[in-house]
This record gives structure tokens, sequence and C-alpha cells, in this order.
């Protein structure tokens, strides 16, 4: 069954113009996307196609003004305790510890604090950063913020994992490495993820599927099963399958040419 | 040991401006530049400040200041951090007062003594009323910034993981206001030091702003100075107290 059904999502945004005068800004228009339970779903297209405006509508961060959303079956909710969503910038609380960091989602949902310590130091090893602990987030380069936010949302345990181009403020290396380690934690417990990137290779890398979205309105224009076997690790990436896919999506995209030139902002 | 040379001439270095003041201010009245009767030379008055503080004079005077100091301090603080945080937090209480507050923030205290004298008498009360309202200001219209400037996307991962929105404010937004709240009270405690001299130029019997005007009053140019020192050395003493607060509570923050 379907984890998240979208339907003929609207989203219209006010706003004014160079002029002055009041404009609608239509973001989304007749999106619609099913993302399956257990899926790693990326969602691909170019900078300001409404990526982020769908993944915020499913973090209940923002609305939508036409169309249906369900999760599970039932519509979505502003608020609730099954998702959890890992930003580009972090979002670490500066004023807190390493491992007082992972407890903020366990703190949401009320747990007891020997239980939260308990749930954040598994997580804290999981990703490697058992050392680092006590630290507060400035001490720590970008990587490591970005591991303790991956940490922070999967100590919190959620179905539904959101994440907003998490790997593109860092470096090609620790990006690299990043993207592996998500896999591999992943592939364990195959919780639902919704990727936004706007690189091609990231997105085969990763994914069950990747959904291709156009922009003004945002749309899904295209969605493509990666049938490149898992556990998936480094050398995939080299592989003639990973090969033959990205040319697959390259060929496919030049038919799009208006949009090509903004695909190609990292590879 | 080697340290501790160091210290001591990292601490000199730092005196070398103050030496060479006292130093100007002793050869001054001495070598007849200024005359003695206005300006006294720092030896006396540092003596006058020994004889003051050997007959509790000094230490009265300046328990009484400081006791007036904290208590309008306080008072503001809990006052336009309150008050603060909730313009802060709800956007139309904030477009309908910024303006007003923006007004009431340039309006000198001390301007202002002879209308709180009108409405409140020579006593206590209007004392610590001009001190309260010199250190409101800062106080509040910081708080106010501090909630305003709360980073949207640290509230919006703790919103997405459906954090209650009193969770969201004691958890996320008041810690991130923090810094600028106690910016705020550090400013509204040196406006205090300076409220609380004109506060007791004015109609009293006490304190160190008193000791000054009534020592220049009877031409006790010594005791003046001295008196004028204690000021210093109460807003000195204050600011030291509210960074050591603000560096206790705020130790995460990266220097």
């Amino acid at each position: 069954m379907a984890k998240i059904q979208a339907r003929q999502v609207r989203r219209a945004f006010s706003i004014r113009n160079a002029k002055g005068i009041k404009e609608n800004l239509t973001v989304l228009e007749h999106f619609s996307l099913d993302i399956n339970e257990g899926e790693f779903l990326s969602l691909l297209g170019p900078s300001g196609c409404g990526k982020s405006t769908f993944l915020n509508i499913l973090a209940g961060l923002d609305k939508f003004d036409a169309g249906e959303i369900l999760v599970d079956g039932e519509p979505l909710q502003e608020r609730s305790f099954n998702r959890g969503i890992v930003f580009q910038s972090y979002a670490l609380l500066p004023w807190r510890t390493v491992i007082k960091n992972l407890e903020i989602g366990l703190e949401i949902r009320g747990i007891g604090k020997k239980e939260r310590r308990r749930i954040a130091r598994h997580y804290i090893e999981l990703v490697g950063l058992a050392a680092f602990e006590n630290q507060y987030p400035h001490q720590l380069s970008g990587g490591m913020r970005q591991r303790v936010a991956i940490a922070r949302v999967l100590a919190y345990q959620p179905d539904l994992l959101l994440m907003d181009e998490p790997f593109a403020a860092l470096d090609a290396q620790t990006r690299e490495n990043l993207q592996i380690e998500l896999l591999r934690i992943w592939e364990t417990d195959k919780k639902t993820i919704l990727f936004v990137t706007h690189s091609i290779d990231e997105a085969i890398l990763m994914s069950d599927r990747v959904a291709f979205m156009c922009s003004r309105p945002g749309r899904i224009t295209e969605i493509i099963d990666i049938d490149l076997p898992r556990p998936r690790t480094e050398d995939i990436r080299n592989s003639v399958e990973f090969a033959l896919i990205r040319k697959n999506l390259w060929g496919m995209l030049q038919a799009e040419a208006a949009q090509i030139q903004s695909y190609g902002a990292y590879l | 040991m080697k340290n501790k040379l160091y210290k001591a001439l990292d601490l000199f270095s730092r005196s070398i401006g103050l030496i060479l003041f006292i130093a100007l201010w002793e050869a001054a009245p001495r070598l007849g530049w200024v005359p003695g009767i206005y300006l006294a030379p720092p030896s006396r008055v540092f003596y006058a400040l020994w004889l003051m503080a050997g007959r509790g004079e000094l230490t009265r005077h300046a328990l009484i200041s400081l006791q007036r100091v904290i208590l309008g301090l306080v008072v503001s603080s809990v006052t336009g951090v309150l008050l603060g945080l909730f313009i802060g937090y709800f956007k139309p209480v904030d477009r309908i007062l910024d303006l007003l507050f923006q007004a009431f923030r340039q309006m000198s205290a001390f301007a202002l003594f002879p209308v709180f004298i009108l409405l409140f008498g020579l006593g206590e009360l209007s004392k610590i009323i001009i001190i309260f309202w010199a250190s409101l200001w800062p106080v509040l219209l910081n708080t106010s910034a501090g909630v305003k400037n709360a980073d949207p996307v640290l509230i919006n991962s703790a919103k997405s993981m459906g954090a209650s929105k009193l969770f969201i404010f004691i958890k996320i937004i008041l810690p991130s206001a923090a810094p600028e709240i106690f910016t705020g009270i550090r400013l509204g405690g040196s406006y205090c030091v300076m409220a609380v001299v004109a506060a007791e130029m004015i109609g009293a019997s006490s304190g160190l702003g008193y000791l000054v005007l009534y020592s220049e009053e009877t031409f006790n140019v010594p005791e003046m100075y001295a008196g004028i020192i204690g000021l210093a050395i109460l807003g000195i003493g204050l600011n030291w107290i509210l960074q050591s607060a603000e560096k206790f509570f705020t130790s995460w923050k990266e220097v």
C-alpha cells in the first residue's frame, strides 16, 4: 500500500511583482505522486521547481490550496509524530551539545530522560560520532553536523523521512561518504524516504525510484525505476549499469531542453 | 612561572592608559595647570576615599545606590523580558507598539524625572521609576528582537516532529533569544548606574550621587572626586557581574 498518495495538489503563493502589484505564483499544479511504504524515492528537478514546497507540505510546514494528500490512507495532518525532516542547513540547536541535539525529537515525544539518553547514544554510535557527543555543533565540520542531523531524525524514529537536499552544502568527498553511509543505515530498517535533490547522480545512486519534476508550475513529468542491486556500495558509481541509467536519464532530459541547463548545477 | 609573568605583563600593558591618566591628573593641579581647589590630585582623592571608607560613609552611600540600581534593574528586567517575549512572539502586537516603544526609548529618563516627581513625589518611588524607565527599553527591545530573530529553520525542524507551540517557545525560541536578552540587561545595567546619579542629585539625602553633589556644595573637592570614583567602581562591578551571568548562561556561544 502506498505510504503517501498525493492527488492533483495545487499550491499558489500571492507575491508582489517588481511593480508592487499582487500576483499569484503557482508553484505546484496537478501534482500527483505515490510513495510506497519502505521505498527510497528521490524528487529531482531544477531549482525553484517546487520540490521543497511539496516536502514542506508533507512536513506540515506549509499548506496546499487544492487536491488531496493521504498518509497511510488518512488525510495529511498538520501535526504528527510520524515524520522527521533533514535540512540542507543542518538545523542543529547551537546551545545544545551533540547528544542533547539528538534528544530533542524524543523530548517532543515525551520520552523519559534515561530512555532518551539510551536511544541517543545508540544513534550517535551508528553515525560514528560517539567521541563527539559533548561537543557543540559549531565545533564540528559540516559533514559531522549533517551526520548529527541525520542521527537526530533517526533517533526520533519517524515512519517517513523527509530530506531536503541534505548533502548539497557539503564538499564532494564528504557528500559521497555520507551518501553511502545513509544507504547503509537505510538498508537496515527501510524507512520510507522522500529525498529531494537536484543531482542526477545522487538520485540514481540512492533511490528505488526517481520522480522528475518540471517547473512553473511544478508537477511530476516522469517516474523512473532504478534497477540497481542492493546493498549498493561505493563501487556502483563506476559500474556499467550505473553509467547506462545515467545515459538514459540524460537522454530523456535532453527532450526537455529548456530546463537542461539547471540540471547541470552539480553532478 | 612564565605564565604568571605573562599575565602581569598583560595587565600592565592594558593599564598603561589608566596609569598615564592618573599621572597627568596628579601633575595638573600640583604644577598649577589647573587650580587645585577645582581639581584635587588623585593622591588626595584616594586619601579621602580611605578616610570615608574608615568612617563607613562610603559603604553606606554605595550600598544605598547599589540597592536602588538593583531594585530598578530587577523590576525592569522582569517587566522588559516578559513584555519583550510577548511582543516579539505576536507580530500584530509588535506592529502596533513598535513606533511607540522606539519613541519611548529615545525619551530621556532625565527629561522625564520632573514628570515622575509630579506624579510620584520626591520619595524613593520616583527614584526607582527613573532607573526603571532608563533600563526598561533596552531590555524590552532587545528581547523582542531576539525572539523575532530566532532561526525559522530551527522552529520548522521542531514543528515537523510535532512539537507543540509551547515546546517551541520554551525550548527553541527562548534559548535563541537568550544572548540578545542578556545584551539588553547588560545595557540596561549601565543605564541604571547613570540614572541613579541623576535620581540622587534631586531631593535625595543618601547615595553616591547625593554624596558627589553635597561634597561639591560644601566645597569638599576630594570627597566629590571620591564619590565619582565610587560610581565608576559601582558601574564596573555591576557590568562584571552581569557579564559573568551572561557567560554562564550562554557558554555555548562560539567565540
